[in-house]
């Protein structure tokens, strides 16, 4: 790794603290972002001469704050907004900041706040939080990059001029609002685990920055199970990420090496599990992790505990009555109770656009000797997706079909 | 302390109990926003606040040429208009966005919330 590649890493590794507590320290998004390029520029001005101080996070903090003051005071003059932002130049202690006092986890629910359109809440989150840049979270997401920029230039505008606050909500707050932050790291780590375009089929930076910020979420609130089934559900799907492709083709669960799992990830996610069903206050997350957690523990497909998978869909239908738990549930119901009962599910489900309907559809009528359908419910799945794995899988399958 | 407008979005035509079904419907929602006033009052967040009369009351002028010109009837020609809103000064977004949601509760509308970007 060159040096100005390491110092990069470093970099990316501490971004989040550092804009967090810039963020924080001179309540302007713009004023931290400045801040923390120049301390960057410094770094890798002085680092491959010096070394990687101790404590890099907060030698890039000191460097990124003197500079925002140095600027501040120059600019000070010119620019009521960073008149207004030098108010906040002080060390004295920042108001109300709610139960839990980090600097990144108020900067997350400022990201995904619901007052934010989701696609920037996403787009927020990976680049103040994630230290990911424009580029490469437009290419994440398939849309140019000056879309990209103003999409996050847009936010950033609506969160300082409606003064969208630098908090963690308070704890009757706090249930609503956390959902709307562990959709943002799902959805960040769903587009990583099955990429919705036509590039790289699985964007392993983009599940391991789930994971990451799924870890600080974990940390930072102990006290939250679903917080905890997050992560759970996010390592045990994580570890299976090795043996999902093979040859350019997705590998269905069934399928799998599942010597290549990564058993480190499972034990952690079942841990997690455990917890929770200590604790005992499911939701949503908790329950999708012990689905996974039934999943990572069989050592093959038949030997799954798939009457366990049906009773925990059930009790997620209790929560979260979508026809996409419907789905996963009836993929379940045809491991239990055979394809044809499966079927009769799934054909219910208000879900023709859904390439993972068409696909289970598809597989379900290959098993009942339904060839003529299943090939052309293949045909439908992937019109349905661009995801170049998954074509490539359902491709093979219904070629295979006499 | 930041300004926000909060105006209660409802339909161009109103009917005989305004923007209500009935007469109750109606009484009840302006007892519920008068209470909800008091509150803002109470609370500090007041600063203003007031109903409209309907969009076919309103009057459009250009004083942008040299002669003023004026035109019958509402800016936009549409189907959901302001009936009325709310000048508040709150802390931020969140307590902006909780008083809106007890407003939009108590008058039975919806409520859009939007920051001054400076009061004179």
């Amino acid at each position: 790794m060159s040096e100005a590649a390491a110092v990069e890493r470093v970099f990316r590794e501490e971004y989040g603290r550092l804009i967090a507590s810039l963020v924080r320290r001179f309540g302007d998004i713009d004023v931290a972002e400045e801040a923390a390029g120049e301390a960057l520029l410094t770094a890798l001005e002085k680092w491959p001469a010096s070394g990687v101080p101790p404590n890099p996070g907060g030698w890039l903090t000191t460097t990124a704050t003197n500079r925002a003051i140095d600027r501040l005071r120059r600019e000070k003059q010119r620019d009521a907004k960073h008149r207004a932002a030098l108010m906040y130049d002080d060390d004295s202690p920042n108001e109300d900041t709610g139960p839990i006092e980090d600097d990144r986890l108020r900067l997350l629910f400022t990201c995904c706040h619901p007052a934010l359109a989701p696609e920037a809440r996403i787009a927020l989150t990976l680049r103040l939080l994630g230290g990911l840049t424009v580029a490469e979270i437009a290419q994440a997401f398939l849309v140019p990059e000056t879309t990209m920029a103003q999409r996050i230039t847009r936010a950033k505008k609506k969160i300082s001029a409606a003064h969208v606050p630098y908090r963690v909500p308070e704890a009757a707050d706090l249930p609503l609002r956390l959902d709307g932050v562990l959709a943002v790291l799902f959805l960040v780590f769903n587009e990583g685990y099955l990429a919705s375009g036509d590039g790289d089929p699985v964007r392993a930076d983009l599940t391991g920055e789930a994971v990451r910020l799924a870890r600080i979420l974990r940390q930072l609130l102990p006290d939250e199970p679903e917080a905890a089934g997050l992560l759970g559900l996010l390592l045990l799907t994580e570890a299976r990420r090795m043996a999902r492709v093979r040859n350019g083709q997705l590998v269905p669960l069934g399928e799998q090496d599942r010597t290549a799992w990564d058993r480190v990830l499972i034990a952690e996610g079942h841990a997690l599990v455990r917890e929770c069903l200590v604790v005992n206050r499911p939701g949503r997350y908790q329950i999708l992790a012990a689905i996974n957690a039934v999943h990572t523990d069989a050592p093959s497909a038949q030997d799954t505990d798939w009457s366990q998978i049906v009773a925990l869909y059930d009790q997620l239908i209790r929560l979260d009555p979508s026809p996409i738990v419907e789905l996963n549930r009836a993929v379940a119901v045809a491991e239990l109770d055979g394809p044809s009962v499966g079927l009769a599910l799934i054909d219910r489900l208000p879900l023709t656009g859904y390439h993972a309907w068409q696909a289970t559809r598809a597989d379900l009528l290959r098993r009942l000797g339904r060839t003529a359908e299943a090939k052309e419910a293949y045909a439908a799945a992937i019109n349905a997706t661009q995801n170049t794995a998954e074509r490539a899988y359902l491709s093979r399958k219904r070629g295979e079909l006499v | 302390m930041t300004h926000y407008l909060l105006s209660v979005h409802g339909a161009a035509d109103r009917g005989e109990y305004g923007d209500y079904g009935s007469k109750e419907a109606m009484e009840a929602a302006f007892a519920a926003t008068g209470a909800f006033n008091d509150q803002l009052h109470a609370d500090g967040y007041w600063v203003f606040a007031g109903g409209l009369q309907p969009a076919t009351t309103a009057t459009v002028v250009d004083g942008q040429g040299e002669t003023p010109v004026v035109t019958d009837g509402p800016y936009l020609e549409t189907k959901e208009i302001i009936g009325g809103f709310w000048i508040i000064d709150a802390p931020d977004l969140d307590v902006a966005l909780k008083l809106a949601a007890e407003g939009s509760k108590a008058c039975q509308g919806k409520v859009e919330v939007r920051p001054f970007e400076g009061v004179v």
